[in-house]
């Protein structure tokens, strides 16, 4: 194993940029999850879906793939509104077993998966970009365009939304309602109504998440399964409904699954993100920033 | 009904449909009717755990994984043994890392068992796609021996019939735990984990009791598939079909009781070889889904429970 | 005489919420003791870490000279402690019967002395039942009681796991005049029977009609522990329920 200082220069630079991805990807399921307490796990199904959307508006009407998921960004919005009510309907307000509520986001993970195959079939798909191909070169390293655009937009929606949830009225409300429900019914505002504008933007980022993916790498139906693992892996280590911590958790795990990729082989990186859950729920289950 | 004459019953069953199958002398019938059994024992193991107990276990192709794969390597190694020796193996490695992964994660909340399932079928199928010994992604071949030990005819009518049996075991086993001490202590962890933790039930030992059983049903499952389907690759062998599959179905046919893997086993998976043959393949698989998601809405209770409440 | 149940030091913090600072308590075997404070003063975060429901950070808990330091919740009501929860948490796909099965299979039958049969099981817990006043819905599944019913199930089971020590965890709430002097003649015979009874309550004519001593808990900190006529006229605790 050579372990030259520029390799590994190379892959901590790239499992940076792609830590930023992976913030982007994850972002939705800090909401969902983070805050609302809901177990999406069917979050990567919407990620591919903007994926393939992205592909589409690329292939038949050479929009750039960013410029596609902004423009569904409101559809997106309000498929995640018409998901959480159905949930709220069928699950919540029951008060029903986790058991149906997982089963249920399981169910459209599924039929997501099963339902892209059906129109677009098994075969990897990607987009074309003026961006994607050249690099960026600063001083030591190259960037590639790839990867630094994706972050960017991570970074542009991270912040964003951060920005949002702590200036506005109606993020503050989503902070509340994440902390006691009660107190935000006593200052009459409805948490139902918040907890679905909350999930509708969980899926809006969905939009743009699966942009930056297509962008990144070549996409097919099935590897919504390998982000499962990675998600759930950065929102435990980052600590629930915290912002800044998912973040740092998802630099980290680029940065580790980077350099296990380029000393250890591409084939294991999906592994590393188990790895990594497993330890935290072993050690420190409230994550690095958890309350 | 007591323990003994139910298994006496199921035994009977059992062979009267094997003996139907003989009679019928067609080997479609007994390639889809393994399937339908397969998915009657991978539905009862699973509900072990998740109707039961209230723990969903998404990694079922992790489980069966580990059994079809550990008959390869078996078969590699030792290819004089036999079937059944190899099911022990496998359910027993299977049992082996459910208990594991239960160990390190069930002491949370329940949806972060869930969660590490999920992820440990992608950790598992990583491992095996990397492992060249059992072929990694190219996959591998496994010869099927023309004519059934002891009983003579196709192989495949031996595989239906180790596949009877173990439905027969695992049918039992469920019955059994629901009518005992420890079923109630499921159903007590199921319905409220805190209460039954106060009330004195050792919630983590029977959690760990109940996933080693639900993980090593589902590698006994695994284990003969590679000598059914003759051609094991990582991609098929981890189908999510099967996780699907075995969630769906319980949760369609009743996830209280021992008989709702059965009718939903029996009725989704004939309604999807009836699509297959009909529509197409792709489409078939669409129906668990689908029909889980809403049953799941509408009759959580499923089949079973929906009889259960007009009496 | 050491006492039966010895709380030292306990603390507990949630984040930066200090719920307990240091509680001392002592139960002596036998008696009836009740411990009353405000809402929010850290009484059933008390119990939750007494019974290893909670984990408390600093300080121990020790039962029959006993240290239960790690010990999870079900070695504790196995050892003898028993309690209900302030909002009742009945297994609800179990009847009645089934909800008190739970605790006589999996605590009583637990300990060394004197295991019981399918028979006799079924027997305890009827009997329970009817001294709670459930035995006619005994078949019923918990979504068919009342609210003042379902507070009965949540002291049966309790009752059912054969404590040494209960502790009741404002069982009371809601309930009428009538009712409420059941429970406290129930508790009072149980306690006859040698139960040690802690009763958490609101309910000021219920507590000094059954407590023999009684301690206050305000913000996290025990500020009287004595003779019930003594404690209500300490101003401290008058103060505290009155505010400055």
């Amino acid at each position: 194993m050579d372990v030259s200082l520029d390799l590994l220069m190379n892959a901590v630079i790239s499992g940076l940029l792609l830590g930023g991805f992976y913030a982007a990807v994850s972002i939705g399921v800090a909401i969902s999850f983070g805050m609302l307490d809901i177990v999406n796990i069917a979050h990567p199904a919407f990620i591919l879906l903007g994926s393939y959307v992205a592909f589409i508006a690329n292939t038949v009407l050479g929009i750039d793939p960013i410029l596609a998921a902004v423009i569904v960004l409101p559809a997106f919005y309000v498929l995640g509104m018409a998901v959480y009510q159905v949930y709220y309907v069928a699950f919540e307000r029951r008060d029903d077993q986790s058991l149906r509520g997982l089963s249920f986001f399981f169910g459209l993970l599924f039929i997501a998966e099963v339902g892209l195959i059906l129109v677009f079939g098994v075969d990897y798909r990607s987009v074309n970009a003026p961006y994607i191909g050249p690099s960026l070169h600063l001083i030591l390293f190259d960037l590639p365009w790839r990867l630094l655009v994706p972050f960017l937009v991570a970074m542009v929606m991270a912040v964003g939304l951060q920005l949002f949830l702590s200036r506005t009225f109606l993020g503050r409300a989503i902070q509340a309602v994440a902390q006691d429900q009660l107190a935000l019914q006593l200052m009459a505002a409805n948490p139902v109504k918040i907890k679905r504008i909350a999930f509708g933007l969980s899926i809006a980022t969905a939009s743009l998440a699966g942009a930056c993916l297509i962008i990144i790498q070549p996409v097919e139906p099935s590897i919504g399964r390998e982000y499962i693992g990675r998600i759930f892996a950065i929102c435990v280590l980052g600590g629930l409904g915290s912002f800044p911590g998912m973040i740092i958790a998802a630099m980290t795990l680029g940065i580790v699954e980077s350099i296990t990729a380029t000393f250890f082989g591409p084939s294991w990186a999906p592994a590393v993100a188990f790895g990594v859950l497993l330890i935290t729920l072993a050690v420190r289950p409230s994550g690095i920033m958890g309350r | 009904m007591r323990g003994g004459p139910f298994i006496l019953v199921l035994i009977a069953i059992a062979a009267a449909i094997f003996a139907f199958g003989r009679w019928l002398d067609n080997s479609y019938a007994f390639f889809v009717a393994y399937i339908v059994v397969q998915y009657i024992v991978l539905g009862t193991a699973w509900n072990i755990l998740g109707g039961y107990t209230g723990y969903v276990n998404f990694g079922v192709t992790a489980f069966f994984a580990i059994g079809a794969y550990s008959s390869v390597v078996l078969h590699k190694l030792v290819p004089a043994m036999p079937l059944p020796a190899m099911i022990v193996v496998g359910g027993v490695m299977a049992g082996i890392v459910g208990v594991g992964t239960g160990y390190l994660t069930l002491r949370l909340r329940g949806v972060f068992f869930s969660i590490a399932t999920l992820a440990l079928a992608v950790v598992v199928q990583t491992l095996i796609t990397n492992w060249d010994f059992v072929g990694g992604a190219r996959g591998a071949y496994v010869l099927r021996p023309r004519t059934a030990p002891l009983i003579g005819g196709g192989y495949i009518e031996y595989l239906f019939l180790i596949m009877l049996g173990l439905c027969v075991i695992a049918l039992a086993t469920a019955r059994a735990i629901e009518r005992s001490s420890l079923g109630f202590g499921f159903a007590a962890i199921r319905d409220d984990e805190a209460a039954a933790e106060a009330s004195g039930v050792p919630t983590l030992k029977l959690k760990l009791i109940a996933t080693g059983l639900s993980g090593g049903f589902m590698g006994m499952a695994g284990a003969p598939l590679p000598f059914y389907v003759t051609y094991l690759d990582p991609s098929s062998g981890f189908s999510l079909n099967y996780a699907v599959n075995a969630i769906a179905m319980p949760l369609i046919g009743g996830t209280s009781s021992w008989l709702g893997p059965v009718v939903g086993a029996i009725l989704v998976g004939g309604l999807q070889e009836y699509l297959r043959v009909t529509i197409s393949s792709a489409v078939n698989v669409l129906v668990a889904g689908v029909l889980m998601v809403v049953f799941v809405i509408i009759a959580p209770q499923g089949i079973v429970g929906l009889f259960k409440r007009k009496r | 005489m050491t006492a039966l149940l010895h709380v030292e030091g306990l603390g507990k913090r949630f984040g930066g919420f200090v719920a307990l600072d240091g509680i001392d308590l002592e139960v002596q075997d036998g008696e009836r003791l009740g411990l009353i404070g405000p809402n929010g003063s850290g009484k059933s975060t008390l119990v939750n870490c007494i019974c290893g429901t909670l984990h408390n950070e600093t300080g121990s808990v020790s039962f029959a000279g006993e240290k239960l330091d790690g010990l999870l919740a079900h070695e504790r009501t196995r050892r003898g402690l028993g309690r209900s929860f302030q909002l009742p948490r009945p297994f609800a796909s179990l009847s009645l019967v089934d909800n008190l099965r739970i605790p006589i299979i999996y605590a009583v039958n637990a300990r060394s002395t004197g295991a019981l049969s399918g028979a006799a099981i079924e027997a305890r817990c009827l009997d329970v039942l009817s001294q709670v006043g459930l035995a006619d819905k005994a078949n019923r599944l918990p979504r068919d009681l009342t609210q003042i019913e379902m507070r009965k199930l949540e002291l049966a089971r309790a009752m059912a796991s054969q404590p040494r020590v209960l502790i009741a965890d404002e069982a009371m709430a809601g309930l009428s005049h009538g009712e409420v002097d059941e429970i406290i003649a129930l508790l009072i015979r149980l306690n006859g029977q040698g139960v040690t009874v802690v009763m958490i309550e609101h309910i000021m004519r219920a507590v000094m009609e059954f407590s023999q001593r009684l301690a206050v808990l305000v913000a996290g900190k025990k500020i009287a522990d004595g003779p019930p006529k003594d404690v209500v006229r300490d101003p401290e605790v008058v103060r505290a329920y009155l505010g400055e």
